[in-house]
């Protein structure tokens, strides 16, 4: 069998995919900013709130952890609907992708909280520091650095499980390519361009997190390493 | 005049095991206190509870005026009195040198910029390693390390200064380095009580030695008591080499 590809499409359509693609990267900006607020707080929480919080938090993050992203969608999105609360497309899509990638970054900054060791605690009380700014400067501080790594990884895969909100039919680059393929017919060919936008935007997510990474860490941007 | 530290009658259990078992003794203003013994004697445990890290089970321990048995004891304020430097050097390593300095003064004592940096040039000059202040942590050699968390301590204007073995993971020179820099230290006058191994250091440089055995002060005296040594225990200890 023979397959003659054709790309010709693009001149019309090319205008649609980066507006898909530049939709896909603001519910991804929007995302990332409240999933790293969502997910810090719920670390501190399970890791050192009231016994009732903890608990709270760990379900929270089981539930998320262990069910279908496309599951949690359709959920949030008809859950504001049965409410009674007329929301867009979009803001469901930011709302079901904050509580999860909330969920994974909890586990990811949790762990790094776990790595500091109490003598770091130690010597910063023994200086006088109080609760609040031992927490704040040896403790999150450090964390962060030592698990960003893990966090950038986290947070392209956020991107890329945005293409799923088109189920709600969030207009982000995955609704517009599934539109241009049952308008054009070249359905191989529109996901080809499609695939090959999101490797351009998880290179911008990745040097996005690199660049955030040296201007926030100074260890790094001097030593290149990581704590 | 009176003590900076006093325990009397100190006694402290972890779960069933009781390490210091009534542990009295004083150190007087611009004195240096060493306190010896084996490992498990309890001198580090004594240390830690006279910085409260540890809560003692009876007795009494004042320092520098705080009331370290009393439930209503303000940490932080005996914290501002008490420098702590430890055998393992605990300097953040996310922060350079200067950094890890300014830290405390800027967020404790509130200090601007610019004098906390100055304070910090102030206090890596006293130790020898001005020229170390845009360093990061894992740069520096144990010796290095060790004499930043000496002057870090230094940095809040400490009353008292304790060290827990703070040669115990260095070679020879490296000790040396920071030896020489306590001994600075307790030649201006500064009131500190350590918890050393160096046998020799501490008949040369401190007021008084305390001797521990099994969580209880065996033999006090000056220094030249290590070279006439009058329980058997003491004279076994040093004679072990350490």
């Amino acid at each position: 069998m023979s397959y003659t590809f054709d790309f010709s499409f693009l001149w019309t359509y090319w205008p649609q995919f980066l507006a898909g693609a530049w939709l896909t990267l603001q519910l991804s900006a929007i995302s990332t900013v409240f999933g790293c607020i969502l997910g810090t707080l719920c670390a501190i929480g399970r890791a050192d709130g009231p016994r009732w919080l903890k608990w709270v938090i760990a379900s929270y993050v089981e539930i998320i952890r262990n069910t279908p992203f496309l599951i949690q969608i359709f959920l949030i999105y008809f859950g504001f609907a049965m409410a009674g609360l007329k929301v867009s497309a979009n803001f469901a899509a930011v709302a079901a992708l904050v509580i999860n990638i909330g969920a994974y970054t909890c586990e990811i900054v949790r762990a790094g909280l776990q790595s500091i060791h109490r003598s770091q605690v130690e010597a910063a009380t023994c200086l006088g520091l109080s609760q609040v700014q031992t927490y704040w400067h040896v403790i999150v501080r450090p964390a962060i650095e030592r698990v960003y790594p893990a966090l950038t990884s986290q947070y392209v895969l956020l991107m890329l499980a945005s293409s799923i909100t088109s189920q709600i039919s969030a207009e982000e680059l995955t609704a517009i390519a599934n539109r241009i393929q049952s308008e054009t017919f070249r359905a191989l060919e529109t996901y080809i361009v499609a695939g090959v936008i999101y490797i351009l935007l998880s290179f911008i997510v990745r040097a996005a997190f690199f660049l955030f990474g040296q201007l926030i860490f100074p260890r790094r941007r001097k030593l290149g390493t990581t704590i | 005049m009176s003590a900076v530290v006093s325990l009397r009658d100190v006694h402290k259990s972890f779960g069933a095991v009781e390490v210091l078992k009534g542990v009295t003794f004083d150190v007087g203003p611009g004195e240096v206190t060493a306190v010896i013994g084996a490992s498990g004697s309890g001198k580090s445990t004594a240390l830690r509870c006279v910085n409260a890290l540890e809560t003692i089970n009876s007795g009494e321990i004042t320092v520098c005026g705080h009331k370290i048995h009393d439930p209503a004891l303000d940490r932080r304020a005996l914290r501002r009195d008490v420098g702590i430097v430890f055998q393992s050097y605990n300097l953040f390593p996310h922060l350079t040198v200067e950094q890890n300095i300014m830290l405390a003064p800027r967020s404790v004592k509130k200090l601007s910029k610019s004098d906390a940096r100055a304070l910090a040039h102030e206090v890596l000059e006293k130790v020898g390693l001005a020229d170390k202040a845009e360093s990061y942590p894992e740069q520096l050699s144990g010796g290095q390390a060790q004499r930043v968390a000496i002057a870090r301590s230094l940095a809040m204007k400490p009353k008292l200064m304790l060290f827990d073995e703070v040669t115990s993971a260095l070679d020879p020179q490296l000790t040396g380095e920071v030896l020489r820099v306590m001994e600075d230290l307790a030649r201006g006058g500064m009131s500190m009580v350590l918890v050393t191994h160096e046998m020799a250091f501490a008949r040369r440089v401190a007021n008084k030695v305390v001797f521990m055995h099994k969580g209880k002060v065996q033999e006090e005296g000056p220094g030249a008591m290590l070279e006439n040594p009058q329980s058997q225990e003491l004279r076994a200890f040093l004679s072990n080499g350490l």
